[in-house]
C-alpha cells in the first residue's frame, strides 16, 4: 500500500529518498575514515615512527571483498532478469566471501603480531589495528544487510517487487561503500609507506 | 482525517484545493500508524512535530540543569568566603563542611561542574535543542512535506538524544563524579583514569553519552538533508526556500561532515583507555612513577577535536540565523534585505567553519607560521558574518515593525552577535591570544556570540512558532519581561568578564584568593552572580509562561496569525499527520513577498501574476 507513494516520490525525484539518505550517511561515515587517516599522516610526520610492511594478507584479502562485490553485483543483475537461481546462489557466495574477509583480517591481525608488531608497541601499528578494527566494524553492518536480503531471499517466495529492489540496491550500495573503503585503506597505506 | 477537505474555508484552503498537489496520501490511513494510541502519539511518535516538541522539552530540561550548575560554580566565584552549608542536603558530600560549620564546595565538584556546564549548554541544550527542535518542526512544515524521509530514523534520532543524556545524567550521581576535564576532554585528563577522580567512571559514561548523541546527531542530519533535497513540493526550488530552512540545511551538512571526526578522536580515546595504547599519551609521569604510554600526541587529539570544535559553533549559530531571519522579515513586514546574499553568506561560513580549528589552539604549541593561515582564514569570517548583520539591520530599516516577544529576541540577537563577534576579531589574532587566551576574555566572547545569542534565537523561534506547536500564544506580557531581565541581565554578566580577561584573570580558576592583582575584582565577581542569579530567575518566568501557555494560553484562532507568507501557516490551526488535510500546496513564488503591489503580504502559493517578477530568481 505504500508503494504508489514510493512511485510517485520516485517519479518526482531522480533517487528514491531513503537511498539518497544512505548515501549522505556514507559521505558522512567516510568523514571517520579521511579523519583517521588524517590523523595517521600527522602523526606519522612527528617521528618515533615504527616502519613494516602490511602482512600479505591485507592484499590478499582486498581480492576477496572485491570479488564478493562483483558477486553481488551480478546477483542484483541476475534478481532484475528475475533468475531466481543465479540470483540466490551469487548472493550466498557474497555473503560467503564477506564472512571470509572478516576471518581473515582477524588472521591478517595475527601475522601482524607474530611479524613482531602487537598492540601497545609503536603508534604506526596502533593505528593499522584502529583503523582496520574501525573498519572492520563497519563489514560487520554490511554483513548483517546481506544476511538480512538472504533470509528473505530464501524464506519468501520469489517476487520482482520495487520495495525488494530498493532494500537490496541499498545493501548492495553499502556493501560497494566498505568494500571502497577497504580499497581506499589499501592504497594510503601502500603510499605512505 | 483521512478524508481531503471538501470544503475550504479559508483563503489557503482554496489555493491548497486549487493548485496544489494530490498524493494519494490520505488514502493509505497512514495517520492511523503513528497516532493510534498514547505510546505513539507521545512517546514512540514519527510525526516530526511531536518529535520536534520531545526534542526542546528535552533540550529545556538540559537547560535547567546547566543553568542551574552554573549558579553554584558562581556562588563559588562571587562569594568565596561564603558557607555553601546550605546547599548540603542538595550536592551531598560535595560540599565539604569544616569543624566551624563552614560549607565549601568541593575544588574536584567545581571543576565538574565547569565540564557538565559547557557539555550540556552545547551539546545538549544548543545542538539538540535548537536545531533539533527547528529542523524537525520546520523543515517539512516550510518546504511542503508530509513528513521528514524516514519517520522511523527520526524518531531513533530522538531516543538515542534521550538516551545519551539519560547516561550523562547518571554519570552525575557516580561516588566519584562526573568527568572534570573540561567539556573539550583534553588528554591527558580524559585518557588516563587515575588522572584525576571524575577521569575514571565519570570519563568513560562522558564518552560513551556523547559517542550515542553523535548517533542522534547524525541519524537527525541524514534526515533533513535528504528531506530538503529530495521531498520539496512542487514549485518549491532551492531560492524559494525560506532561509531557516537553508540555515538547518547547511548546519546539517556541517554536522555530518564534523561529528564523525569526533566521533573518530573518541574511538582513540578508547582504544587508549581500554587497550593501553598511545595514541594521545607521551611520557606520562604520575605520582613520580612513569606510566609505560610513549610516542603519542595530544595535539593530535586536539586537532580532531577542534575539527569539530570550531563547525560546532555554526552548527548552534546558524539555525539561530535562520530563525532570527525570518522572525525579522515577518514582524518588519518587508522582505529580507539580500536574500542571495544571505544564503552565500551562510555557504561560506559554512565552508570557512573547517579552514579555521586551529585558532583554539595557537598555544597549544602550533607552528606560529601555519597560525598566520588560521589568522587569515578567521578574520575573513567576519566578511559573510558582516553581510548577515547588515542585511538583518536593512531589513529593518524602514519597517512596520511589531514589537513582539519574537521580534525583540530577534534584535536582541543581532545586538549580541554584533557584541560577541566583534571580540572575536581580537580572538582570532594570533598575537593578541598570547594574552588573552584561557581568561575571562574568552568566556565572555563565546558566551556573547553562541551562548546567549543562540539562546535568542530559540526564544524567537519559540515564541514565534508556539502556536504551530500547540495551537495556543505563549503569553506576551511575560516574554516582554523575560526578554528585557534576560538582554540586560545577559549583558551584565559577560559584559564585566571582558575586563577581567584584559587584566589577565584566568578561566576555571576555583578561586582567586592567593593572587594579589586580582583581588580588587572581588565586587565584579559578586555583580556578575547577583546578575546571573536574576537571569536564572527570567528563565523561570519563560519555563513557566512555556508550560502555562501549552494548556491555558490564548487561542489560535486563525490559520496565519502574523499574516506571514510561508507554508506552515497554510496548514490547519492544529495539523494532523501529513500536515495538510488535502493536498500539498504547490509553491508559486519565493517566500518574502512583503509590502509588494500595495498587499501587506503575498503567501508562496498564491500564482504569480503575469509579467510578474519572482523575487527569489
Amino acid at each position: 500500500m505504500t508503494e504508489s507513494i514510493m512511485e510517485q516520490e520516485i517519479g518526482r525525484n531522480k533517487i528514491h529518498p531513503k537511498k539518497f539518505a544512505l548515501l549522505v550517511a556514507c559521505a558522512s561515515m567516510s568523514m571517520v575514515f579521511a579523519a583517521q587517516t588524517s590523523a595517521y599522516m600527522v602523526r606519522q610526520a612527528s617521528g618515533n615512527w615504527l616502519e613494516f610492511p602490511l602482512p600479505n594478507i591485507f592484499f590478499f584479502n582486498t581480492l576477496v571483498i572485491v570479488l564478493s562485490s562483483v558477486t553481488l553485483h551480478g546477483s542484483y543483475l541476475a534478481f532484475k532478469r528475475a533468475k531466481e537461481n543465479l540470483f540466490k546462489g551469487l548472493l550466498l557466495l557474497s555473503l560467503f566471501l564477506g564472512i571470509a574477509f572478516v576471518v581473515l583480517q582477524l588472521q591478517g591481525w595475527a601475522d601482524l603480531q607474530a611479524m613482531g608488531v602487537p598492540l601497545k608497541l609503536n603508534p604506526s601499528g596502533d593505528f593499522i589495528y584502529a583503523i582496520s578494527g574501525i573498519h572492520l566494524a563497519h563489514v560487520l553492518g554490511g554483513i548483517t544487510a546481506l544476511l538480512i536480503t538472504a533470509i528473505v531471499a530464501f524464506m519468501m517466495p520469489f517476487k520482482l517487487t520495487p520495495a525488494r529492489k530498493l532494500r537490496f540496491e541499498m545493501s548492495m550500495l553499502y556493501w560497494h561503500f566498505v568494500d571502497g573503503l577497504w580499497v581506499y585503506l589499501i592504497v594510503f597505506w601502500t603510499l605512505q609507506r | 482525517m483521512a478524508t481531503a477537505v471538501l470544503q475550504p474555508d479559508t483563503l489557503e484552503e482554496k489555493l491548497v484545493e486549487e493548485y496544489g498537489y494530490e498524493d494519494h496520501f490520505h488514502e493509505h490511513h497512514h495517520g492511523d500508524k503513528f497516532q493510534s494510541n498514547f505510546i505513539t502519539t507521545y512517546v514512540f511518535s514519527q510525526d516530526h512535530k511531536m518529535i520536534a516538541k520531545q526534542f526542546l522539552i528535552t533540550g529545556m530540561f538540559w537547560g535547567m540543569i546547566g543553568g542551574l550548575m552554573s549558579l553554584v560554580f558562581r556562588l563559588q566565584l562571587g562569594f568565596p568566603e561564603e558557607s555553601l552549608a546550605w546547599l548540603q542536603p542538595i550536592l551531598g558530600k560535595w560540599i565539604e563542611i569544616n569543624p566551624e560549620g563552614i560549607g565549601k564546595l568541593s575544588q574536584e565538584f567545581y571543576y565538574a561542574l565547569v565540564t557538565m556546564h559547557g557539555t550540556i549548554l552545547v551539546f545538549f541544550v544548543l545542538t539538540a535543542g535548537l536545531s533539533g527542535t527547528f529542523s524537525n518542526l520546520l523543515i517539512p512544515l516550510m518546504v511542503g512535506a508530509r513528513d521528514m524521509a524516514s519517520p522511523f530514523l527520526n524518531m531513533l534520532s530522538y531516543w538515542f538524544f534521550f538516551t545519551a543524556g539519560l547516561v550523562m545524567f547518571f554519570s552525575l550521581f557516580l561516588s566519584t563524579g562526573p568527568f572534570a576535564g573540561g567539556w573539550t576532554a583534553y588528554p591527558p585528563l580524559s585518557v588516563l583514569p587515575e588522572a584525576s577522580s571524575g577521569s575514571g567512571a565519570g570519563m568513560t559514561l562522558w564518552t560513551i553519552s556523547l559517542v550515542l548523541f553523535v548517533v542522534s546527531v547524525l541519524l537527525g542530519g541524514i534526515n533533513y538533508i535528504t528531506t530538503v533535497l529530495n521531498l520539496r513540493t512542487k514549485g518549491m526550488t532551492m531560492w524559494r526556500l525560506p532561509l531557516p530552512i537553508w540555515a538547518f540545511f547547511i548546519t546539517a551538512v556541517i554536522g555530518l561532515l564534523s561529528f564523525p571526526v569526533l566521533a573518530s578522536a573518541f574511538f582513540l580515546v578508547m582504544f587508549d583507555r581500554e587497550l593501553g595504547t598511545s595514541f594521545f599519551l607521551s611520557e606520562i609521569f604520575i605520582g613520580g612513577k612513569a606510566l609505560d604510554h610513549v610516542g603519542g600526541s595530544p595535539i593530535l587529539y586536539q586537532h580532531l577535536f577542534w575539527f569539530l570544535g570550531h563547525p560546532e559553533v555554526y552548527i548552534i549559530i546558524l539555525p539561530a540565523m535562520g530563525i532570527v531571519s525570518e522572525v525579522l522579515s515577518v514582524n518588519a513586514r518587508k522582505p529580507v534585505f539580500g536574500y542571495k546574499a544571505m544564503v552565500f553568506s551562510i555557504l561560506a561560513i559554512a565552508f570557512l567553519s573547517f579552514i579555521v580549528w586551529a585558532h583554539h589552539m595557537f598555544m597549544s604549541g602550533v607552528n606560529p607560521f601555519i597560525s598566520n593561515f588560521f589568522v587569515i582564514f578567521t578574520l575573513i569570517i567576519a566578511v559573510p558574518s558582516a553581510v548577515k548583520v547588515f542585511n538583518w539591520i536593512a531589513t529593518l530599516y524602514g519597517g512596520n515593525i511589531r514589537l513582539n516577544s519574537a521580534m525583540l529576541f530577534s534584535i536582541g540577537f543581532v545586538s549580541m552577535f554584533i557584541s560577541g563577534g566583534l571580540t572575536g576579531i581580537f580572538l582570532g589574532n594570533s598575537a593578541i591570544d598570547i594574552q588573552m587566551h584561557d581568561t575571562y576574555f574568552v568566556v565572555a566572547h563565546f558566551h556573547i556570540v553562541m551562548g546567549v545569542a543562540a539562546f535568542f534565537g530559540m526564544f524567537a523561534g519559540v515564541y514565534h512558532w508556539y502556536p504551530k506547536m500547540f495551537g495556543r500564544f505563549m503569553n506576551e506580557t511575560l516574554g516582554k519581561i523575560h526578554f528585557w531581565g534576560t538582554m540586560v541581565g545577559a549583558y551584565a554578566i559577560f559584559w564585566p568578564m571582558h575586563y577581567l580577561g584584559m587584566a589577565g584573570v584566568p578561566r576555571r580558576y576555583y578561586s582567586f584568593d592567593v593572587f594579589q592583582t586580582f583581588s580588587h575584582f572581588a565586587e565584579m565577581n559578586k555583580f556578575i552572580t547577583v546578575a546571573a542569579v536574576l537571569v536564572f530567575g527570567f528563565q523561570m518566568l519563560f519555563f513557566i509562561n512555556f508550560f502555562y501557555s501549552i494548556w491555558r494560553g490564548k487561542k489560535q484562532t486563525v490559520q496565519n496569525p502574523y499574516g506571514a507568507t510561508t507554508l506552515e501557516w497554510t496548514t490547519p490551526v492544529r495539523p494532523g499527520h501529513g500536515n495538510w488535510p488535502g493536498k500539498i500546496p504547490a509553491v508559486q513564488r519565493w517566500a518574502y513577498d512583503y509590502g509588494k503591489d500595495g498587499k501587506e503580504f503575498i503567501s508562496q502559493i498564491v500564482p504569480l501574476k503575469e509579467g510578474e517578477h519572482d523575487g527569489g530568481h
